[in-house]
């Protein structure tokens, strides 16, 4: 068996007995990047002699006898949204092309002090907006279960890295089913933890009080050793919350005999594919064989979900893409071109006769804004730009923001209730297997309904976890979510486990060779 | 609702972007439907219901008031566009 089939765990277990060293860890990875990456399109960046040099590091800490973090020698990939100090971190955009973060984000530094080796930046969808990884300047990231279809997103190089065998862990962000969503299209397990739960420092924001870092991997298992690391209070970020990090591989095994398990009717209604809601329906049996309990519960304003997120996310999303004028860093249009573009204008509107247009022309720093920002964005980021500032502008706030944020608060409540009767909520992660690439690119609320069953817990700020739990017909993989009131990972790590352990669906792995 | 395309001119000037004729056009049409969605949202009484902004409702996060090492110049400007040894640049902001 290669390295690189290996989880995380496993191969932690011969990193440590010295069976394999980092070197070879991180050789293998990087080789069978070299092999599929160009069909998968996961990984934007890799420098192999640096991902080489801190394996080496490793070797020598261990071949010293001195301490070796919790990762010591894993390789694990880091989705292009997170700050590495000295490195290109490009969000999928033009408008960050160029690039490199002078310092590193906390959950990249906390991977660093763990001794895990940052093997390379994963595609995503240009500023972690979208659900197909498909608006990425580097070019959609491909399923490795069938490459004409789409990774899921906006994590999408991260998972389809971790399904592809290019890397055993990756971390990816969600701000409304981001990590969850390209877990469940590409057959991997992808937490989305409370929010707060880890730091966002140096995470590029899109949706401030969304936003949240989390673990992908093979297994539930896998996913609880990264957690452990990137958990905790940061003093950077005001709202990581300081609470102590549990030790989550230690609970993975209890049972869940008792563990009371809520189903919410709505979920398997009109929308949900039957592949994926029978799949989901032997996931619950499993559960009822393992010793949980099914109970209904209700979530009323479930189904308004979508629509307060999509007031909500562009808002913030609008006011956070405001730091991109070409200024500080970033894409900067010609400036010779501008001011001679400019020129032009005026002196065609003097001609015309028509002295107020040409008093009201921009003037040249507001046009290097417009034309710095209108040139590094995309559609899908200059869409959402403007849906916030829309939603945000007099006359308009209280009937969109003020409501959206109302609505919220009625979500965040049914939750409460049902989390009063149940430990965990049990459902699908999406609508159906993965779409076709290209299939939703021009209909923005198709893909937007992509997010119907994972942006209630973003808005909520409760943690979900999504696994794989079936097989379409077709070979696409089927996921599972589980959701959990805030601060309950170890249930939801625990009860993940539990399924993996009574079931392989996590284990098969792509035939990405043919 | 739908939107007009003065609406979206409106808007892409607050937004500080400079949209093309096709841009405009296409996101007339988008943003009106993702509106007529959203609207959905007016079904719901929510009468007395306190907005909420944030998941986690922390408020005056305070540390010491101490001084800490911050980026030096040279970094701060390192990535910019265009800049001098201690600035930032622009085109004049100020007419002749």
């Amino acid at each position: 068996m290669s390295l690189t089939e290996l989880s995380a765990a496993e191969l932690l277990q011969r990193l440590r007995s010295g069976e394999v060293s980092a070197t070879d860890a991180a050789k293998a990875c990087l080789d069978r990047i070299e092999q599929v990456n160009d069909r998968v399109n996961a990984i934007v960046r890799v420098d192999r002699a640096k991902v080489l040099e801190d394996a080496g590091k490793v070797d020598q800490k261990r071949a010293a006898g001195q301490p070796v973090g919790a990762l010591a020698g894993l390789p694990v990939v880091v989705k292009d949204l997170l700050c590495t100090q000295g490195e290109p971190t490009t969000c999928g955009s033009r408008m960050l092309r160029d690039f490199s973060p002078p310092y590193d984000a906390t959950a990249v530094a906390k991977l660093r002090s763990a001794d895990g080796v940052i093997l390379g930046k994963a595609n995503l969808d240009e500023f972690a907006m979208g659900g197909s990884t498909e608006s990425s300047i580097f070019g959609p990231t491909r399923n490795p279960w069938d490459t004409s279809r789409v990774a899921g997103g906006s994590s999408g190089g991260s998972a389809a890295a971790v399904a592809a065998s290019l890397a055993p862990l990756a971390i990816g962000t969600d701000t409304g089913g981001s990590i969850r969503q390209p877990a469940g299209l590409c057959g991997i397990t992808g937490l989305k933890p409370t929010y707060g739960r880890i730091s966002r420092y140096g995470l590029i924001a899109f949706a401030s009080s969304l936003d949240q870092i989390g673990p992908m991997a093979h297994s539930a298992e896998d996913c609880a050793l990264l957690l452990e690391v990137l958990a905790g209070h940061d003093p950077r970020d005001a709202t990581s919350v300081d609470r102590p990090v549990p030790q989550y591989r230690e609970s993975l095994i209890t049972p869940l005999k008792g563990l009371k398990l809520g189903v919410v009717k709505d979920h398997f209604g009109a929308g949900l594919d039957e592949e994926v809601a029978a799949a989901v329906e032997r996931a619950i049996d499993v559960y009822r064989s393992l010793g949980a309990e099914i109970r209904d519960v209700a979530l009323p304003h479930g189904r308004y979900g979508v629509a307060t997120y999509y007031v909500i996310a562009p808002c913030e999303a609008s006011s956070n893409l405001a730091r991109y004028e070409g200024v500080h860093y970033g894409y900067r249009t010609d400036e010779g071109q501008l001011l001679a573009e400019l020129d032009a204008e005026r002196k065609q509107l003097l001609a015309a006769g028509d002295k107020r247009a040409a008093e009201n022309l921009d003037t040249a720093l507001v046009r290097m804004y417009r034309k710095s920002r209108s040139e590094g964005f995309g559609p899908e980021v200059k869409r959402r730009i403007m849906l916030g500032t829309y939603a945000l502008s007099a006359g308009y706030y209280d009937a969109y923001y003020v409501k959206a944020l109302k609505v919220r608060r009625l979500i965040r409540q049914d939750f409460d209730r049902a989390f009063e009767q149940v430990d965990l909520i049990v459902g699908p992660v999406t609508p159906s297997t993965a779409f076709k690439i290209g299939e939703k690119t021009n209909d923005p609320l198709a893909m937007y309904r992509e997010d119907l069953y994972t942006v209630t817990a973003n808005l909520a700020g409760i943690a979900g976890i999504a696994f794989p739990c079936g097989q379409s017909k077709a070979g696409l993989p089927i996921g599972v979510q589980l959701q959990s009131p805030p601060f309950q990972e170890e249930t939801l790590l625990r009860a993940a486990h539990q399924f993996q352990m009574a079931t392989d669906w996590h284990k098969r792995r792509p035939a990405l060779e043919k | 609702m739908s939107l007009t395309r003065q609406d979206v001119e409106k808007v892409a000037l607050l937004a500080r972007l400079r949209l093309s004729t096709n841009e405009l056009d296409a996101l007339t049409e988008q943003l009106s439907k993702v509106v007529g969605y959203v609207e959905q949202l007016g079904e719901l009484d929510t009468e007395g219901v306190a907005p909420m902004a944030h998941a986690v409702e922390v408020t005056n996060v305070f540390r010491d008031d101490a001084v800490q090492p911050s980026l030096p110049r040279e970094q701060a400007l390192a990535s910019a566009p265009h800049h001098d040894d201690a600035c930032f640049l622009v085109p004049a902001v100020l007419g002749d």
